[in-house]
């Protein structure tokens, strides 16, 4: 049986821009309407050249929680997540229409610089990525160059309480980062990535590469991350989106002409998905008879 | 046909046996020519070791050519040459590794595939280039009329080392894995910072490996030197690079060897030596760096 999304208790206020309305703490999933909106795709179709990789995708994603993109294999989930901090750039071919905008700014308007956008939208990996520098580098590096220089050592301290590392590694800040088990390492990504204070942490199958015990410690340090961070996570794991996720997308491949293209099948609270889905696709998936 | 009886012992049936005998020798052959190969090098090196061996001496490291030569000529040395063909490999050095650099980060970081083509293909043909061709290139630009100067050679140097450079720095730079510039992205940091503090860092021990190496073929290249730095004084030490020609060791070889006589014939055959010891070593010490970082990364 699927377990229930724990209850949370939503942060005052975010510390970003976008002056809204402050949000009122529940235990349940709130209505829509009440929360701030973070990224708003409409109709948003990408393309790698000539074919269509996804199709129509339609949906909003709300601050301080955690979303989960959910779905089988090769159905655009992280094509999505990619193209919400610009990370696609660096695929030549790839195109994107409709809109898709952040804190009410179009992503991709002419104007817009990638790098600013990386900033503010942080990513981590399906495998661990550490530099090949020490562990206080890793994490000091990215802020050194953006300008923080000023009191990094409590920053790299905040950054590793932050992801439940701190502990660990305290003693050993001047070590060489490679030298981490893998759950380490993963840790040490995410430190790196809110180090630098962003708004949001897209996380594309974080545990993936990771054994269940790393696995647990990371979603345990998701609970921890959405009262301050807005987080977008893709999982090939069902259980671990009913694990953490406030509201869940569940994805599927569309295969017309010998052409396949992903859809957004049903974006629902978690709860709902996974105990009244409204569509066959999404039912036939969650009860495991495709996957 | 007659059934085959699959259960007989496994000795060779059919022309397995003439096959097997094919396979031997052409194993043996191969083997052979390695074995060739290995046994030429040795016997050039042990050649020039045996003939030069005995002009090497201290003085002969340090002293400079005799001014006159003569039946009776004594001493005589290649310190002024080995002073002059280090400072045009220094200098030329200096030009080809920040030109060779630069290329690679153009061609693996910011160039499209199809611009990408196309520049390694004009550093191929550069670097094919016969050294006498780009010396003659250089002589008519800058020596007629003008008269030599050890820069010069410097100059046709850089020439040649600077796509070899380009070349190993691209593929070491290719090395470093697509993840780590992913992350750094991934912080908001721009494509340049991220090649000059993550990427170049990743690939520096390919870039020095190529660089001995590109210093280990430009430091034996003689066209240049007949051409662009054969006027020089080879019994004073200059440093004057910039504005004369440079005494230097392709050219003692050629000087000793004409003047003749068994003394001067052995300084030639240890100024040759002294030139393979050095190319000899830097290539064993880029191997050495080469197999070491390989190994690292394999136990990664």
């Amino acid at each position: 049986m699927m377990d229930e999304p724990r209850s949370e208790t939503e942060a005052a206020t975010s510390p970003v821009a976008a002056p809204l309305a402050i949000e009122v703490a529940q235990s349940a999933p709130q209505a829509p309407g009440t929360r701030e909106v973070v990224f708003d795709l409409n109709d948003v179709n990408v393309y790698y050249g000539n074919s269509l990789a996804v199709a129509g995708v339609t949906l909003e994603i709300y601050a301080k929680q955690i979303t989960a993109l959910i779905g089988p294999s090769g159905c655009g989930k992280s094509t999505i997540l990619r193209s919400l901090n610009r990370m696609n750039d660096s695929v030549s071919i790839f195109r994107l229409t409709g809109s898709c905008t952040y804190h009410g700014n179009d992503l991709y308007a002419s104007g817009v610089d990638p790098v600013e956008v990386r900033r503010r939208i942080g990513m981590v990996f399906q495998r661990p990525n550490p530099f090949p520098k020490s562990i206080y580098d890793n994490i000091a590096w990215a802020p050194r160059l953006l300008g923080m220089k000023d009191g990094l050592d409590e920053r790299v301290e905040r950054a590793l309480r932050g992801a439940a590392l701190w502990d660990e590694v305290k003693d050993r800040l001047k070590t060489s980062a490679l030298g981490m088990s893998g759950g380490q390492q993963q840790r040490l990504c995410i430190a790196r990535s809110i180090a630098i204070e962003p708004d949001v942490l897209l996380l594309d199958e974080p545990c993936s590469a990771l054994d269940p015990i790393s696995t647990g410690a990371i979603e345990d340090l998701m609970h921890e991350l959405k009262t301050q961070y807005t987080l977008v996570i893709v999982t090939h794991n069902m259980q671990q989106a009913a694990r953490v996720a406030e509201r869940t997308a569940f994805f599927s491949l569309d295969v017309q002409e010998g052409r396949r293209t992903g859809v957004l099948v049903e974006y629902d609270d978690t709860a709902n998905l996974f105990t009244r889905p409204s569509d066959k696709r999404t039912e036939d998936y969650v009860t495991g008879r495709f996957g | 046909m007659a059934a085959i009886d699959h259960t007989r012992p496994l000795t060779p049936t059919g022309n397995l046996r003439r096959r097997r005998a094919t396979d031997r020798f052409m194993r043996y052959g191969c083997t052979l020519a390695a074995a060739m190969a290995v046994a030429l090098l040795i016997w050039v090196v042990f050649s020039i070791v045996q003939r030069g061996a005995s002009a090497i001496s201290w003085s002969f490291l340090t002293q400079n050519a005799p001014t006159t030569f003569g039946v009776s000529a004594v001493g005589g040395g290649i310190g002024n040459a080995i002073i002059g063909t280090a400072m045009m490999v220094a200098v030329a050095t200096a030009i080809a590794l920040p030109f060779g650099l630069l290329i690679a980060v153009f061609l693996t970081e910011f160039a499209s595939p199809r611009v990408a083509g196309s520049i390694r293909l004009a550093l191929d043909l550069l670097y094919g280039l016969p050294s006498i061709v780009i010396a003659l290139f250089l002589y008519g630009l800058l020596v007629v009329g003008n008269g030599q100067a050890g820069v010069y050679v410097s100059f046709a140097l850089a020439i040649i080392m600077m796509p070899l450079i380009a070349r190993t720095t691209s593929e070491s730079l290719l090395l470093v894995p697509k993840e780590l510039r992913d992350a750094s992205h991934a912080l908001g940091i721009s494509r340049w910072r991220t090649t000059i503090g993550i990427v170049i860092p990743g690939a520096l021990g390919g870039v020095i490996t190529g660089t001995i190496l590109a210093v280990a073929r430009a430091g034996g290249e003689t066209a240049p030197v007949l051409l662009l730095s054969s006027l020089a004084n080879t019994s004073t030490t200059s440093f004057s690079i910039f504005s004369q020609p440079l005494n230097n060791i392709p050219y003692d070889i050629f000087n000793f060897s004409e003047e003749g006589g068994a003394a001067n014939i052995a300084r030639a055959w240890g100024a040759a030596l002294v030139m393979i010891f050095f190319v000899l070593v830097l290539n064993l010490v880029a191997r050495t760096l080469q197999s070491r970082r390989n190994r690292r990364m394999m136990s990664r």
